[in-house]
């Protein structure tokens, strides 16, 4: 493989990085920030599921983000990336939990600006619509489940050591389903670019099964997040935990499944498939903001105990957030893509 | 690696659920050994059995000051409940206090001996038993922070109820002693052991009022 492509693909591992360092303190924040669980044990769960989801559920959405944009040239690709990665360190400098999801979209559409291909605008309208989508479902999710689990805990009448012991193993569990679907879901945003443009070949592993050139990827997409989840997260971590939310460790534990099970559903092949053979509407398989699951988890239960709770000054700095981060990466795009091809020469596209 | 940290975790929360347990056994326990104090004081035949009394006491309330030691190591060791975990551990330590005056109002009978005449014994003993039922009370309330929430409020209510007889029957037997024809020394004796026994009353309530606070802070 040649030097180059690997210095490409390091914008996609930069992506990946910033994608540990801020998303995965969706799934494991609360917990760690509440002490429920030890930062080490939720970077290890958290590093090897993302792998773990990446590598097998992977696909679907990024699927779609090829359909958005298919970045043809591994210098546009590189552009793509490292203007997503950039904005995404600019918000969160600003302290506002944004996701790589937006970032690349932006920065795709950027490219495909840049280069005069068309935007699938369909697709684009499919994303956008999930944006709003999500937060609502995983409000609506997190709203079942704790009138649920606060019914079943009051009338279960469990001691409060127990209820802790309950609550730490199933934060545990719906981290570790938290991470899967991260992984499962976000890799798109990291590795997606690059897939049509693949330095790598299909590895036959002794006639079990082919290792194929897109696995490869997520698998080295995975790691980036890994490594980003125990160099950079725990920060990030006990700011979702201590200074965001204040919140019961139930209650936490209840954002983090239903995030999950948002991330899930936009990423499940499976359960879209499902769907359309029962003749109902599938679910587009779309990368989603896991912190726009998270907030709107969290709004979800705010408003179950009256609403009062729920900071609504922040929720609408954080929108803000949501929709002013593509229009940045997609500026960003722009900038670092006139500068790959004006000044280092490099082509973007095809 | 994880099946081991989980099982040692349950393993630690049985140990530490029995140990609270135990430690609202003794309130109890040392309630009952109070009322039954009081009445033995006051029939002066029973001296010896009034001296083990006192001694069971003192083993309880040294039995309890362990337990709220290792439950305070564990749920600092273990980071158990980081949410409660502050609100317990004083909890705890109020209840201990709440022993400390049983046994404290044991020792000031057993060393400073007061004579309360025979017409004052029903009114003492009455008052003993409000207090001995409202830190019943508390007990129930304590046990409902720990596993039934929901109950917290009306046990606690109790609690407010038992402090009122209390103060009511402590005013009337206080004035009934300052209306005697006893001298003033013993009459200021007297109250001073009245007021003591009527304040287990006020901490109780006071340790009520913190665990509805606490409760309405564990609120799922």
């Amino acid at each position: 493989m040649e030097i180059t492509i690997l210095i490409f693909l390091l914008g996609g591992l930069f992506l990946g990085w910033s994608l540990g360092a801020n998303d995965a303190a969706n799934v494991f924040g609360t917990a760690v920030g509440t002490r429920m669980v030890s930062f080490t044990t939720a970077a290890i769960i958290c590093s090897i599921f993302v792998i773990l989801g990446a590598i097998i559920s992977g696909a679907g959405t990024t699927e779609t983000l090829g359909k958005l944009g298919a970045i043809n040239a591994l210098p546009g690709a590189f552009a793509a990336c490292v203007a997503a990665g950039i904005s995404v360190y600019l918000m969160t400098k600003v302290g506002l939990p944004v996701s790589t999801t937006q970032a690349i979209v932006g920065a795709i559409v950027g490219w495909n600006l840049y280069t005069g291909s068309s935007t699938n605008i369909q697709v684009l309208l499919t994303i956008l619509s999930t944006w709003i989508l999500c937060p609502i479902i995983a409000g609506i999710i997190a709203m079942g489940l704790f009138t649920f689990t606060k019914r079943v805990i009051l009338n279960r009448k469990l001691h409060i050591l127990r209820l802790d012991a309950y609550t730490r193993t199933a934060l545990l569990l719906a981290g570790a389903f938290g991470a899967y679907s991260l992984g499962a879901n976000n890799i798109a945003n990291v590795m997606g670019v690059f897939v049509p443009i693949s330095p790598f070949t299909d590895v036959n592993m002794g006639n079990l099964f082919i290792f194929s050139s897109k696995e490869q990827l997520f698998l080295l997409g995975g790691l980036a997040i890994a490594v980003g989840v125990f160099t950079y997260s725990k920060r990030v971590m006990y700011t979702v935990g201590n200074d965001l939310l204040k919140m019961s460790p139930v209650a936490a534990f209840i954002v983090v499944v239903s995030h999950s099970i948002v991330l899930f559903l936009f990423a499940s092949q499976g359960i879209s498939a499902f769907l359309q053979s029962i003749n109902l509407p599938s679910i587009p398989l779309v990368p989603v903001s896991s912190s726009q699951a998270v907030v709107g988890g969290v709004i979800g239960i705010g408003l179950l105990k009256g609403g009062k709770e729920v900071q609504w000054s922040i929720a609408g700095r954080i929108s803000l957030g949501w929709m002013t981060l593509p229009i940045i990466a997609a500026l960003i795009s722009l900038i670092v893509l006139f500068i790959l091809e004006n000044i280092f020469n490099l082509t973007v596209s095809f | 690696m994880f099946g081991l940290k989980s099982a040692s975790l349950f393993g630690e929360t049985k140990k530490l659920e029995r140990e609270i347990d135990e430690f609202v056994d003794i309130v109890s326990e040392v309630g009952l050994v109070f009322k039954s104090i009081v009445p033995t004081y006051l029939n002066h035949s029973a001296n010896g059995k009034f001296e083990e009394m006192v001694e069971k006491v003192k083993e309880m309330e040294s039995k309890a000051d362990k337990i709220t030691k290792d439950v305070e190591h564990t749920l600092y060791e273990e980071t158990l409940i980081p949410d409660a975990r502050s609100d317990v551990l004083r909890l705890l330590e109020h209840i201990d206090e709440l022993i400390g005056m049983y046994q404290g109002n044991c020792y000031h009978f057993s060393i400073q001996k007061p004579n309360f005449p025979k017409e004052f014994h029903d009114d003492l003993i009455e008052l003993t038993e409000t207090v001995v039922n409202c830190v019943e009370s508390l007990c129930l309330t304590v046990r409902s922070f720990f596993r039934d929430i929901k109950s917290v409020r009306d046990n606690a209510h109790k609690v407010t109820f038992y402090e009122k007889e209390s103060d009511i029957k402590f005013s009337s037997l206080a004035r009934r002693i300052f209306d005697s024809e006893l001298p003033l020394d013993q009459k200021m004796h007297l109250r001073y052991f009245v007021e003591k026994i009527d304040r287990i009353c006020d901490q109780a309530e006071d340790i009520a009022d913190e665990v509805q606070i606490y409760a309405i802070k564990r609120s799922v």
